[in-house]
């Protein structure tokens, strides 16, 4: 069918409305990111001045910046190693045999569904240092109790096992559909071939049919953890002395409680180059096994 | 059942029963601490099941406390209202570019998946400012609006459009259907299972949403159920810790009865569009 008149204006037509909201809810926004990251922007002012990349050498002097950058890295290779291995450890075991596969699967599904920010409230009472029942666990077992969201050396890592105990049973979900796709008979196959140890087919078959779901997980969850701010927010503000301090929450620090709206973003800036590069991967990986899409 | 079996199987069960214990952990002490009474609670030994029962007490302190029924309904209001205009709108956009030809379709789906890689948060502060400028800040509006375009919908559809026959959009046109018809009478009827795991997914994201009500409002009539958590929590500023729990429970409820009740819906909903 050629390119029709009618067909084009009811086309042009049916788009227009997401267009529109698109161009100011997600373009215009964008865009504006860019200019203000060169301007002095307060909000309330009518007027703006450009600075070219003053707020930028700014970010470069700034020590909370940095610390900020780092700590979400730091977080980000706690996160996603754990979540993405005992995600695949849940999904295999819970493949492995067929009885109460349904319960484990919502057990662990449920953090997933569950406001994060109402469990944060539930783990800071767990980890009340008097009265939380990590610490009774501690004392239980003969161990030092510790003031875990108020010692500056662990608290980030605290935040961490949060994020793995949030986000490990979505990859679960991710791995049980890809373990899904692996035929059964591969597997029958393998062991009339001589393959009877289970460690040996997994190395075999699940490992590398499982790696491009793997990548994809990993990648996901980098682009996740990147975001982490709810239990950052209600469980520290980034503290003890700015030891959990990440970048969303360095943005809506200068960015909703001083209004600093141009250095807030400055940061965005970073924090979009971050979240774009590690997304290119993703849609690499997307491209090269276009089968899982 | 030979022993090998046997000893595989309870290795498995534990294996996963450690890792159930990590998952339901703060879902226990949420619940246990929920019905005890303060006294219990400060006990230095660890007890399930409360001695004295205090249910009917944390829960009455925790409705009075703060008007957890009214941050409820917001959130409903709220994940209804973007979920039913991001449907509106998406719905016939992935239509046309998934069945249309017309002058610009490349670039608008180049745009849709570009768009794909931002997250919101990144432009919450230019968003903030427009909702400033319109005067629209701490309102429905403001918790709605900014959603009310999801390029995540236009995509999946388009993708489930483009696995729809041709042939089902050529019928309807001989029988004289305008295209917009065709998009709500016979597109949307075929695409409720993509629609299912849409839906799951953008209801289970707003109504946990949590940076952008933080932003977007200020008084407690507007609060979203995670704002009312933080609200109360800071109110209750001391360690009245069995209402506290009253109010999380309270307000995490809802989404996992829904959840626990479609089970497979919600997982295969998230999976669906998680690997999309």
């Amino acid at each position: 069918m050629s390119l029709s008149a009618s067909q084009n204006r009811a086309g042009l037509a049916l788009i227009a409305p997401a267009a529109v909201l698109g161009l100011l809810f997600l373009i215009a926004p964008l865009a504006s990111i860019f200019v203000l990251a060169f301007t002095d922007y307060q909000l309330g002012d009518r007027a703006l001045n450009f600075i070219g990349l003053e707020n930028f050498h700014a970010l470069g002097d700034d020590p909370v910046f940095w610390r900020s950058l780092s700590n979400t890295l730091i977080y980000s290779a706690v996160v996603v190693p754990g979540s993405v291995l005992l995600g695949l450890i849940s999904a295999l075991l819970i493949d492995a045999g067929t009885s109460l596969r349904s319960f484990y699967r919502t057990a662990f599904f449920l953090p997933v569904m569950a406001s994060l920010l109402a469990m944060a409230v539930v783990w800071e009472f767990m980890l009340h240092p008097s009265f939380g029942i990590v610490n009774a666990a501690m004392k239980a077992l003969g161990l030092p109790p510790h003031n875990w969201l108020k010692d500056g050396s662990i608290a980030l890592y605290v935040l961490a096992v949060i994020g793995i105990w949030q986000s490990f049973g979505f990859n679960m979900v991710l791995f049980m559909a890809g373990l899904s796709a692996i035929p059964r008979d591969l597997y029958d196959a393998a062991e009339m071939d001589g393959t009877p140890n289970a460690w040996d087919r997994f190395k075999l078959i699940t490992w590398p049919l499982l790696a491009p779901v793997t990548v994809f997980v990993a990648i996901t969850s980098v682009i996740r953890s990147f975001q982490v701010f709810d239990t950052v927010h209600a469980l520290t503000q980034g503290g003890p002395n700015k030891a959990t301090e990440v970048l969303l929450y360095t943005i809506y620090a200068e960015g909703f409680e001083f209004f600093r709206s141009g250095h807030a973003a400055a940061i965005t800036v970073v924090f979009i180059m971050l979240v774009v590069g590690v997304s290119m991967l993703r849609f690499l990986s997307l491209k090269k096994n276009g089968a899982s899409a | 059942m030979t022993t090998g079996s046997f000893v595989t199987s309870t290795l498995r069960h534990f294996a996963l029963l450690l890792i159930s214990a990590f998952s339901l952990l703060p879902f226990a002490v949420m619940v246990s601490t929920s019905i005890k009474p303060a006294d219990e609670i400060f006990s230095d030994s660890v007890r399930w099941w409360p001695e004295k029962l205090a249910l009917v007490e944390n829960y009455s302190e925790a409705f009075s406390a703060a008007p957890l029924m009214l941050y409820l309904m917001n959130g409903i209001i709220v994940t209804v209202a973007i979920f039913f205009l991001q449907v509106l709108v998406a719905l016939p956009a992935a239509y046309a570019l998934a069945k249309l030809r017309f002058v610009g379709r490349r670039v608008a789906f180049g745009f849709v998946l570009f768009c794909l890689l931002i997250p919101y948060h990144a432009i919450a502060v230019p968003l903030f400012i427009l909702l400033y400028f319109v005067g629209l800040l701490d309102s429905y509006s403001a918790l709605v609006l900014p959603f009310t375009i999801s390029v995540f919908g236009i995509f999946l559809m388009r993708q489930f459009f483009m696995g729809v026959p041709d042939d089902l959009v050529d019928a309807a046109r001989m029988d004289g259907m305008s295209e917009l018809s065709i998009v709500w009478r016979v597109m949307l009827p075929a695409a409720i299972p993509a629609l299912t795991a849409f839906g799951v997914f953008s209801v289970v994201a707003h109504w946990n949403d949590y940076f952008w009500p933080l932003v977007a409002v200020s008084s407690d009539s507007y609060f979203t159920p995670p704002l009312g958590v933080m609200a109360f929590r800071n109110a209750e500023a001391g360690n009245n810790f069995g209402p506290l729990m009253a109010a999380a429970t309270i307000i995490v409820a809802p989404l996992l009865a829904l959840f626990l009740l479609a089970q497979r819906r919600f997982i295969e909903g998230i999976a669906f569009t998680g690997i999309k």
